[in-house]
């Protein structure tokens, strides 16, 4: 299958299961589908850096937040520039301004990506355990950061009241904000899929496999991995960016949450990280799963099963669901790959 | 036109650890030059200044490609590879689980190299005949001594015009180190290789080798111009044979 009809695939699917919804008739599972497709865009992302390449980012957290506090920024620059800047320059700041969610997606996912780039550039030089922590690391001093940059909320946060509905649609807004992150996460697994079998992703897997051996082959692998970095934050990013609007309020713990940071790691290992499938089979399940345990048992058990079920993954699938799937039903090597390597040229 | 490779003065380490002090080598046009060396004396060192995988603190590296002459130091590997330069690297580095022709095409992932792809493999398939056997066998499952043969192969995809070999003999029987030595010098025979061949194992790397160089402690300790010159040595004699 080509790039583009994937692309048509996965919008005719999303658009299926967005009717599926519509009959449910209960703006819950709005709420409920938000998160879950929100952790497919992110673990899509995590997965083109860890999963791809190899190199496992513990900061996932902080690209989310660069992306909801983005949108904090852009929302309260009106009120801004109405006090500060002279009133030919605001009369234009109103005109642009409220600028709409996706706009903002893109603006979020830029500047995450940039991050991203810049970090990359920074970390790249270390490798497996080292670049983890340093992704770690970043978390923490943006967090230091945000709680202390007074114009986004700093500790107190920043409220963000979501409209009743959309300029656009006679929907509920929440509808509305569902629709968007089906888009972004279609979007997502087709970038994912397109590099997968393009030449960028032979290079990233001999990245992942060998790196010495890559860069004998003239693989140039420092730019493949900015490329990694800058693509899988500004994903991030874009999944944060409309957050705020989600969620109502936004704090900087709950932005840069354990949640995220483990989520983004544990659903595409329990997926499977070689391929797209394994990130969007893993957000959905445990997603899901969390969605009903916090709703059945109590929000704080979601992060336990994450947990077990990352534990129980390492042991018995360590290579995922579609691992376990290829190893129930292995393909036939030969002709498979054959017709990868036709569509990849 | 020849391809050549002088290196002069060079100076490397790691951080604080000074590995190779002051070492000038030629490799002249058509050359097997083997450079000789127990372990920790910076053979791979030296072979990773020459592809810009490590930055030499002093010195010069240059490469004369056709009649042009380029300076190596302060060029990514990428771009050195694009030169010509191709290196086979120690312990084989292979992707174990991709099959022989994968491998093969990652060799060749240099746009220049893509382009030609097509006729680089019958030329391995057609050096290397037990590789196109295995075409469709996980790289991972061959003997070591076949695995060799696709780290040659691999590097070849790239039509290199000069070829660094890192330690042919890790992990081999002796009967394979001489069968993969034999391949090299079969290569720079049929295809007037430039080759440079880091080896411990001297009295094999002896045979093909035009002229070498002794590096102790990260320093030039002889330099032969000849096969003979160096097998009646008397550094060698104590460093090698126990004379």
């Amino acid at each position: 299958m080509r790039n583009w009809q994937f692309f048509l695939a996965a919008l005719a699917v999303s658009g299926l299961a967005y009717l599926g919804t519509r009959l449910i008739g209960n703006d819950y599972v709005y709420f409920a589908g938000y998160v879950v497709l929100q952790f497919v865009v992110l673990a899509t992302a995590w997965n083109i850096l860890g999963g791809y390449c190899g190199y496992v980012n513990f900061g996932s957290a902080a690209f989310f937040a660069i992306g909801a506090y983005s949108t904090v920024a852009l929302h309260k620059f009106p009120q801004l520039s109405a006090r500060y800047l002279p009133e030919t320059l605001n009369s234009v700041v109103e005109f642009i301004f409220p600028l709409s969610i996706p706009v903002m997606i893109v603006i979020g996912g830029a500047i995450a990506g940039l991050v991203g780039l810049g970090t990359g550039y920074l970390t790249l030089r270390l490798r497996g355990v080292f670049f983890a922590i340093a992704t770690l690391a970043l978390a923490v001093v943006l967090q230091t950061l945000i709680v202390n940059w007074d114009y986004v909320g700093g500790s107190r946060g920043a409220y963000i009241i979501r409209p009743n509905t959309t300029p656009y649609f006679d929907i509920n807004y929440i509808e509305y904000l569902f629709i968007i992150m089906l888009l972004l996460a279609v979007i997502a697994i087709t970038v994912a899929r397109s590099i997968e079998r393009s030449q960028l992703g032979y290079g990233f897997a001999t990245i992942r496999d060998d790196e010495l051996a890559a860069e004998a082959t003239g693989v140039p692998t420092l730019r493949l991995k900015l490329i990694a970095t800058t693509l899988s934050g500004a994903f991030m990013g874009m999944a944060g960016a409309p957050f705020p609007f989600y969620i109502g309020y936004l704090e900087p713990s709950s932005a840069f949450g354990l949640a995220y940071a483990v989520n983004a790691i544990a659903m595409p290992m329990i997926g499977g990280t070689t391929s797209w499938v394994g990130p969007l089979l893993g957000a959905i399940l445990l997603g899901t799963l969390q969605q009903v345990a916090s709703v059945t048992i109590s929000s704080a058990v979601s992060l336990l099963i994450v947990g077990l079920l990352l534990v129980f993954f390492v042991i018995i699938a360590p290579n995922g669901i579609i691992g376990l799937w290829q190893d129930y039903f292995p393909r036939k090597e030969a002709p498979a790959r054959e017709n990868s390597k036709a569509e990849a040229t | 036109m020849g391809n050549s490779l002088t290196i002069e003065n060079i100076h490397a380490g790691y951080g604080a650890v000074r590995v190779i002090e002051n070492v000038s080598m030629d490799v002249g046009s058509g050359q097997t030059v083997v450079l000789l060396g127990t372990n920790g004396n910076g053979k791979s060192t030296l072979i990773k200044c020459i592809m810009g995988i490590c930055r030499p603190t002093e010195g010069r590296i240059i490469a004369d490609i056709d009649g042009h002459k380029h300076d190596l130091i302060g060029m990514t590997t990428e771009e050195i590879v694009d030169l010509g330069i191709a290196l086979v690297p120690e312990g084989r580095r292979l992707f174990p689980k991709l099959t022989v022709e994968e491998n093969l095409a990652l060799g060749a992932f240099r746009k220049t190299a893509r382009q030609q792809m097509k006729s680089n493999l019958d030329f391995c398939f057609e050096t290397f005949p037990r590789l196109a056997e295995r075409r469709k066998q996980l790289a991972g499952s061959m003997s070591g001594g076949e695995q060799q043969m696709l780290a040659l192969a691999r590097a070849l995809m790239l039509a290199p015009k000069i070829l660094l070999v890192d330690e042919p003999s890790v992990g081999l029987s002796p009967l394979l180190v001489g069968r993969t030595i034999d391949a090299i010098s079969d290569l720079k025979k049929k295809y007037q290789l430039t080759v440079l061949m880091a080896e411990q194992n001297f009295t094999q790397a002896i045979r093909i080798a035009d002229s070498g160089y002794v590096i102790v402690h990260g320093e030039i300790a002889f330099s032969g111009k000849s096969a003979d010159e160096l097998n009646n040595n008397d550094l060698i004699r104590k460093f090698y044979l126990g004379l």
